[in-house]
């Protein structure tokens, strides 16, 4: 029997060629697997062979998506390859979003299978699981171990055209698909069955799990931005030099609030980026190109603002939990209103 | 942190560069940035340039916040 030929997607980092000193490489393809795609080897054992691999930064991708993806579809064709994994990413979001995105336009663009895996919070999960098959994941590296086996298995299934089970069975992220299948039991049993589970306290499973949308609505404009208070609040970790409240580099468990009075601009002495998922040497050397305090000094001199905020907001958003991520958003907004803040530019790296 | 700001009443705009992200995140109004590393700088320009490059970007924000929007919303 021929092996089947896949194609494997890497960032710099887990592709051997940097950290976030490398994230802007463009894309490039090496023979055989690389790192992860070692482990995908051996996991593909006698039915698949990783012909080739591409790697590309993390930010090129994210800063040129419809580029980067012409270029990372032409490599992977010049393979001609019958199945395309990328990944996993685990929760890292640039990464995540460029495993999705590469894999649901190679379906779409070649007609081949593809999988990824991530995990459950990763923003590229919410963008892609409609499209794509997403092997879910923990949300780290640590899950390598326990990710790959099920990437393989799941895209081995896809290409020999064998029927999958549930979300649950295989390990992938929900897609919304819905199947017809038959059970031993009606529909009103089983409503019956579930509705007596419910009353006496037992687990039970809904057949029809409801989406949920949390979209919150926009609040009206500002009416004379010449008299508001503008606050910044930033997740790109723009901290006091030293790093005073130990914000983590990822995964964030706290935020900082810090004065701004007094301070017309932001300087290599004084202020730093605590962010550890972006090259950190532009923040460093002007943390007014993340946190724009000068610009926002300078409207409040001319009188195109109000005033700017005495204090603003920071904390890193680099794997950081999305209920972290809500908590520290209340918690902020209720001190933003109790002092008179009228509007918020919040800025992400 | 958006979201949660934008429920408490306040309206926010989020400058950022990885767009699909800030709608996925919910924000409505979201204005693109230069690059992940600086989204509002440019290393490669002159401190003259860079600071009118940072300058109109904010005059944008301040727009967008001035701005009655529908539902998400990306300013240009």
């Amino acid at each position: 029997m021929t092996k089947l030929k896949v194609v494997h997607y890497l960032n710099q980092f887990f592709g051997q060629i940097g950290g976030e000193d490398h994230a802007n490489i463009t894309p490039l393809k090496k023979t055989g697997p690389i790192g992860p795609g070692l482990a995908l080897k051996s996991a593909l054992a006698d039915q698949a062979e990783v012909v080739g691999t591409i790697i590309c930064g993390d930010s090129y991708f994210a800063e040129n998506m419809d580029t980067a993806l012409k270029e990372i579809i032409t490599f992977i064709k010049e393979y001609n390859p019958d199945l395309f994994i990328s990944g996993p990413a685990f929760n890292a979001g640039r990464y995540g979003t460029a495993c999705g995105a590469v894999a649901a336009a190679v379906e779409k663009e070649l007609g081949i299978p593809a999988v990824t895996g991530m995990y459950i919070e990763n923003p590229g999960a919410d963008l892609y699981k409609k499209f794509i098959y997403i092997i879910s994941t923990a949300n780290s590296a640590i899950g390598m171990k326990a990710a790959i086996p099920k990437m393989a298995k799941l895209a081995l299934k896809l290409a020999n055209k064998e029927p999958l089970s549930t979300p649950e069975a295989e390990g992938y992220i929900t897609r919304g698909i819905r199947k017809n299948f038959f059970t031993s039991e009606t529909g009103a049993k089983r409503a019956v069955n579930m509705l007596v589970n419910k009353i006496t306290g037992q687990p039970f499973t809904s057949e029809l799990i409801m989406p949920t949308f949390d979209r919150v609505p926009p609040n009206p404009p500002v009416k004379d931005i010449r008299k508001a208070t503008i606050a910044l609040v930033t997740s790109g970790g723009i901290v006091p030099t030293g790093n005073p409240s130990h914000i983590e580099s990822s995964s964030a468990s706290k935020f900082g609030k810090y004065s701004l009075v007094g301070i017309v601009n932001l300087t290599p002495t004084t202020f730093q980026t605590a962010h550890g998922g972006y090259d950190p040497t532009y923040a460093n050397q002007d943390a007014d190109r993340v946190l724009p305090v000068d610009v926002l000094r300078e409207m409040e001199r001319l009188g195109a603002i109000g005033k700017l905020h005495d204090y603003y907001y920071a904390t890193v958003g680099n794997g950081t939990s999305v209920a972290n991520a809500a908590l520290f958003g209340k918690v902020i907004a209720g001190e933003l209103r109790n002092d008179g803040v009228d509007a918020v530019i919040l800025t992400s790296t | 942190m958006v979201k949660e700001i934008e429920r408490a009443g306040l309206p926010i705009v989020h400058m950022c560069t990885i767009v699909p992200i800030s709608k996925t995140v919910g924000a409505n109004r979201i204005l693109p940035t230069v690059a992940i590393p600086y989204p509002l700088g440019n290393p490669a320009l002159t401190t003259e340039d860079e600071q009118t490059l940072r300058y109109t970007l904010i005059e944008k924000a301040l727009k967008a916040l001035s701005t009655e929007v529908e539902g998400q919303t990306v300013f240009e």
